[in-house]
């Protein structure tokens, strides 16, 4: 037997079971279903608009607006146009967003370490704290802050003084507002050298360490340059700054900073809210971090604050930071929540409004949702690139 | 030399332990006071707890009221003494909370919808509870169905009713029937195949009893309170966990098609945030569709939530889809599984345990986003308590902290609950794993 029985040639398969064909069949069969569905959206949008007698386009972006906006970080009347309400909304909406990322962070920061603390009623507090707010809607949390604390105070009449000139009423928060005369300017130059001067001197100080082991207190020095030299600027140029003191005049509080009620109160929700999200962002990564990192550390001789400092928090920061800025990434979002309060933020100006007014929906939902995810998508490539820079390298 | 040799035969009594390093004193010295900045927060948190517990307990318990009928049982000066939180508030208006404006005499519909949906979802989560499949078809097929046709009323949600009931009985029926085909002879005496049919035979026959009472139609505006959260919540899930594993697969695509219009969809729903996406369900889906199928007012948002939920879920999904090894996938395909097969008897089984956790935290984030709908004016829980407020009859100082105090009470029950079961499942699922 010298040829052996050979097997016959598996014959070609039906183009029915290849799954290259069958992959291109599925998707077709997909971008025919999508292209139906656009076709028919936009067959019906036209018919619906025409029907409704709606303009299309964006020629409404310079037409008159003819509402008033309280809170304004730039120009504003009834006489402007949609266009620059627009950007008083997205400018509220990124003060907001801003202050409250700061401030939630440093309350979460602070939940979270005290939430990992010894200490046992400091730990329960803190527990206590991140259970109710996370488990409590924002809108809730919202309404609360606005009609339940900040609406049932007193009248400008009764304002509650809070010190150093800080009013509070139902009509909002009243801080003093710095006034610069002639030669303020120098106060903000010194400020500028401290600064500066502060950031050479560490680098200068991180270079003497590593080359003679040779330590300085770079936070007191720094601490005392920021304070000293402003301070000094402050009556070599005359004492230029004063303050202009928020007044009871009339039935109303006038001079200095207002702080609106709608704003206080979304400040308020947005950061109590997103503190506990971050606290336990924070709790996760520094328990993250093992247990032997902390004791070889302590065998190395390093003190209780520069094993924290030089060895468990760079190491929980890898953990913390991407969830932290998903956090951060939502608090912007959930600040759209202040259409339900009246603060003027660009989905209550813009989607709000101006969408009544014009009944363009589809112009303004996509503009906004654009505005959103133009926000979100600088966040992720700022995650990608941390992600990369941070990633543990591994042989 | 005889006596050198000591054995103790019995064991010695044990020594106390040295002073300082045991019992309530000891905790407390470590604990609280073990240093000065230990102490001075120790100080700090008694001083909070302090001004803080006493203050509620007094407000919402020692001084509170609890009966009345109209907001001068909650008044200062009517009632000659210090007020604190007026629950007589709640109880006159807990029914409207609950149901909204529906009709008071129809009620009981909303009660079997109640019903079910507690029995759903008992059968669904309750882990020892046998038959998941019947639960499962009960929860995502029973229920649906069942709730549109009593709450909504009328001839044609009875008729579609029982469409529903007749497709689900042939379904039943001619999976048993293969079975049986390939040689399963003892379906029908399992109690499974049993109970199911007894589900589909109550649906239909209950069916079958409205149908000839006849139902009126009770129209969604009136709808209200926690029937409407809980069905924006049950709808949430309910459709958003399929289109969430959809896209989740569609991801995970090798078809650069269909991954990229399931990335683009994921990405573009997670980037906005929930009102924008609400705002354009309730202005922009009327603009897309014929005048003639203008969708209800409550359908909205719900589509709107579904969606948005889905592309979270998606996300859920595809981080328990990555965690199965891929030697499971290449298991199935030896055994020379298709692509349907393979998803549906290997790997979603897996993956799908894994991620519980993951879903049930998504869908407490989806309970608390429903309150969002009040923005396009659906009457929630949320909505209702804060409508009752306003209202005259019960406007009273202290209305307010008593309304937010009875919504807060009634989120956090549901969502705190949630979170616990979702660690308890983690806790049982991670069981394999510990040493």
């Amino acid at each position: 037997m010298s040829t052996a029985e050979r097997a016959p040639e598996p014959g070609k398969a039906s183009l029915l079971y290849d799954p290259k064909i069958r992959g291109y069949f599925y998707q077709f069969l997909v971008v025919g279903i999508v292209l139906f569905l656009f076709y028919e959206a936009y067959s019906n949008v036209v018919e619906n608009l025409q029907r409704q007698k709606i303009a299309s386009g964006l020629g409404f972006w310079g037409n008159t607006a003819g509402f008033d906006i309280n809170q304004t970080l730039i120009p504003y009347s009834a006489t402007s146009t949609y266009g620059q309400a627009f950007w008083v909304g997205l400018l509220n909406t990124v003060l907001v967003a801003s202050i409250g990322i700061v401030l939630a962070t440093l309350l979460g920061f602070l939940v979270g370490v005290a939430r990992l603390s010894k200490n046992w009623i400091i730990s329960k507090i803190a527990m206590v704290y991140v259970e109710v707010i996370r488990n409590l809607p924002l809108l809730l949390q919202l309404f609360f802050w606005y009609n339940a604390v900040l609406k049932p105070l007193p009248g400008p009449r009764d304002s509650l003084n809070l010190g150093a000139g800080v009013l509070l009423n139902n009509r909002g928060l009243f801080v003093p507002q710095p006034v610069f005369g002639d030669g303020a300017g120098l106060i903000g130059i010194a400020l500028l050298f401290a600064i500066f001067g502060s950031l050479f001197f560490y680098m200068w100080s991180k270079k003497q360490q590593e080359t003679t082991g040779k330590q300085y207190p770079n936070g007191l020095i720094t601490l005392a340059a920021l304070i000293l030299l402003p301070t000094l600027a402050y009556f070599l140029s005359g004492k230029p700054v004063t303050f202009n003191f928020p007044q009871l005049s009339g039935f109303n509080v006038r001079g200095g900073v207002t702080v609106f009620p709608e704003f206080f109160a979304l400040l308020l929700g947005l950061t109590t809210y997103t503190a506990g999200f971050i606290a336990e962002v924070v709790r996760a990564g520094i328990m993250a971090v093992s247990k032997g990192q902390t004791e070889a550390a302590g065998a190395l001789g390093l003190r209780h604050g520069s094993t924290l400092r030089l060895v468990v928090i760079p190491q929980a920061m890898r953990v913390i930071i991407p969830p932290l800025t998903s956090n951060y990434l939502n608090l912007t979002k959930n600040s759209s929540l202040a259409v339900v309060i009246g603060y003027p933020d660009l989905v209550q100006v813009f989607t709000g409004t101006v969408l009544n007014q014009t009944g363009q929906a589809l112009e303004v939902i996509a503009i906004t949702m654009a505005v959103y995810l133009t926000f979100s998508l600088l966040t992720s490539a700022f995650m990608n690139y941390y992600n990369s820079r941070m990633a543990l390298v591994e042989r | 030399m005889a006596n050198l040799a000591y054995v103790q035969h019995n064991a010695m009594p044990a020594q106390p332990a040295p002073p300082g390093t045991k019992g309530a004193l000891h905790w407390v010295k470590e604990n609280l006071f073990s240093s000065p900045l230990n102490t001075i927060m120790t100080l700090i948190g008694i001083y909070l707890v302090a001004t803080t517990v006493p203050a509620l307990a007094k407000f919402y318990f020692i001084d509170a009221v609890w009966t009345g009928s109209d907001r001068d049982a909650c008044l200062k000066d009517k009632v000659g003494r210090e007020i604190g939180a007026c629950w007589a508030f709640v109880g006159d208006r807990y029914q409207y909370f609950i149901y909204g404006s529906y009709p008071i005499v129809e009620r009981w519909r909303v009660n079997i919808v109640f019903a079910l949906f507690a029995i759903g979802v008992v059968w669904m989560l309750w882990q020892r509870l046998p038959f998941k499949s019947v639960g499962a078809m009960l929860f995502f097929a029973v229920l649906p169905v069942t709730a549109w046709m009593l709450l909504y009323g009328g001839s044609l949600s009875w008729t579609w009713y029982m469409l529903a009931g007749a497709a689900l009985a042939v379904w039943a029926v001619y999976g048993d029937y293969s079975a049986l085909k390939k040689g399963d002879t003892g379906i029908f005496s399992r109690p499974e195949t049993l109970l199911r049919y007894g589900v589909i035979l109550a649906m239909l026959l209950g069916g079958l009893m409205i149908g000839t009472a006849g139902l009126p139609r009770v129209d969604t505006g009136l709808w209200g309170g926690i029937l409407v959260t809980l069905l924006i919540a049950a709808v949430g899930i309910v459709f958003s966990l399929p289109l969430g594993i959809a896209l989740a697969l569609g991801r995970r695509s090798k078809l650069p098609i269909i991954k990229m219009f399931s990335v683009i969809f994921i990405e573009f729903v997670r980037g906005v945030p929930l009102i924008t996406v609400l705002f354009m369900a309730n202005t922009m889906l009327p603009l897309f569709v014929p005048q003639e199928w203008s969708p209800d007012r409550l359908l909205r948002p719900l589509i709107g939530v579904a969606l948005f939920a889905a592309a979270y879920m998606a996300e859920v999904v595809r981080g328990g889809l990555q965690a199965i090894p891929k030697g499971q996938y290449e298991g199935a395909m030896s055994l020379g599984l298709g692509y349907g097969s393979m998803m549906r008897l290997i790997v979603l089984p897996q993956a799908l345990r894994i991620v519980i956790p993951g879903i049930v935290n998504t869908f407490i984030g989806l309970f608390k986003d429903t309150t969002l709908v009040t923005v396009v004016g659906i009457f929630d829980f949320m909505r209702a308590v804060e409508a009752s407020m306003i209202d005259p009859t019960w406007a009273t100082p202290t209305t307010r902290a008593t309304g937010y105090a009875f919504a807060a009470i009634f989120y956090f029950i549901c969502c705190w609950g949630m979170s616990r079961y979702s660690i308890s499942v983690e806790g049982k699922l991670a069981a394999g794993q510990k040493r």
